[in-house]
């Protein structure tokens, strides 16, 4: 019986560890979708009449100046799924459509934190739920 | 006559190695200024992590503690963009940063508004090491900023800034 049940187990761990240890794709703590979902409560909760994200929208939104000097494109770039440059320091910036870089919208505490500082750059406010909403639906357009 | 000028060469020679000797130790145990350049040595990853997406992490012993300790808390306007961090990582990288900072007593002079100095391109330090750079290396536009480090010191992200690794963009 305690044969049988070793020989079961090494059975079971040669066929799981290949598949944990070799595995590509990384484990990140959250899916775009699922951030998505997060601001489409958050803009229930802030506006009753919430009509859902638009990607339409998000280009605009994403492309445009609000009042500052810059818009999110000036840094990013106006094509999302490329590398952007950062326009005072010349840095690299990664693509931000999740498609062309799985780690975007994956970690909620890094989508926060850049959205609170890159609104406060470029519209000298918070971003409101529907407005992230409809630039991740327009990042999240972008298909490989 | 000549002995004289060979007993003041000597002289000369042992004032600056006593000089070397004295520069060496007022750098915080981070740097080590190797032959032909600065090479950063203290890293912290919480540090390396949020202070170079944007730019380079510069170097803590660039600033001293007390200029570090105003970048820290003025982060939310760091010169014209929010980089605020939250509460745990700000802790973690003033403290890193302090521990690091430059022990020139020069640079802890207030820069002329009578603050602690912000940026490490006014120091007396930055604009003595870079005096041979011409305008039109500065304005090329690759380069951009004096900020932008990486422009010529080929390794700045690894911290390394020795002169065998610079390359002036064309």
């Amino acid at each position: 019986m305690s044969h049988c049940y070793s020989f079961v187990r090494v059975l079971a761990l040669s066929s799981v560890f290949p598949i944990v240890l070799f595995t590509s794709t990384p484990v990140f703590a959250q899916t775009p979708e699922q951030t998505l979902a997060g601001f489409k409560q958050a803009a229930l909760m802030a506006e009753p009449g919430f009509q859902g994200f638009s990607a339409a929208r998000g280009e605009k939104f994403f492309t445009s100046v609000h009042g500052n000097d810059w818009s999110c494109s000036t840094c990013h770039g106006k094509n999302p799924t490329v590398l952007g440059k950062h326009t005072k320091t010349n840095k690299v910036i990664q693509p931000l459509a999740p498609a062309f870089n799985i780690e975007r919208f994956t970690d909620q505490a890094k989508v926060d934190k850049w959205f609170k500082r890159n609104c406060n750059d470029v519209l000298s406010r918070v971003c409101t739920a529907q407005e992230k909403g409809d630039v991740l639906a327009f990042l999240m357009g972008f298909k490989k | 006559m000549k002995i004289s000028t060979h007993i003041s060469h000597n002289q000369s020679l042992k004032a600056k190695t006593l000089l070397a000797f004295a520069f060496a130790a007022m750098l915080p145990f981070g740097a080590a200024q190797a032959s032909g350049g600065l090479k950063v040595t203290a890293t912290n990853a919480t540090w390396q992590t949020e202070c170079s997406t944007c730019h380079v992490a510069y170097p803590a012993s660039l600033l001293s503690a007390e200029s570090w300790k105003a970048v820290m808390n003025g982060l939310d306007k760091h010169f014209g963009t929010d980089a605020s961090v939250d509460a745990a990582a700000k802790k973690e990288i003033t403290a890193f940063l302090e521990k690091n900072a430059s022990q020139r007593r020069r640079d802890a002079v207030l820069s002329a508004n009578g603050k602690p100095q912000l940026r490490i391109t006014e120091t007396a330090w930055f604009i003595r090491e870079h005096d041979e750079v011409s305008g039109r290396i500065w304005k090329n536009p690759l380069v951009k900023s004096a900020a932008n480090c990486a422009a010529c010191h080929t390794l700045a992200e690894k911290g390394d800034f020795n002169e065998h690794n610079i390359k002036m963009p064309k």
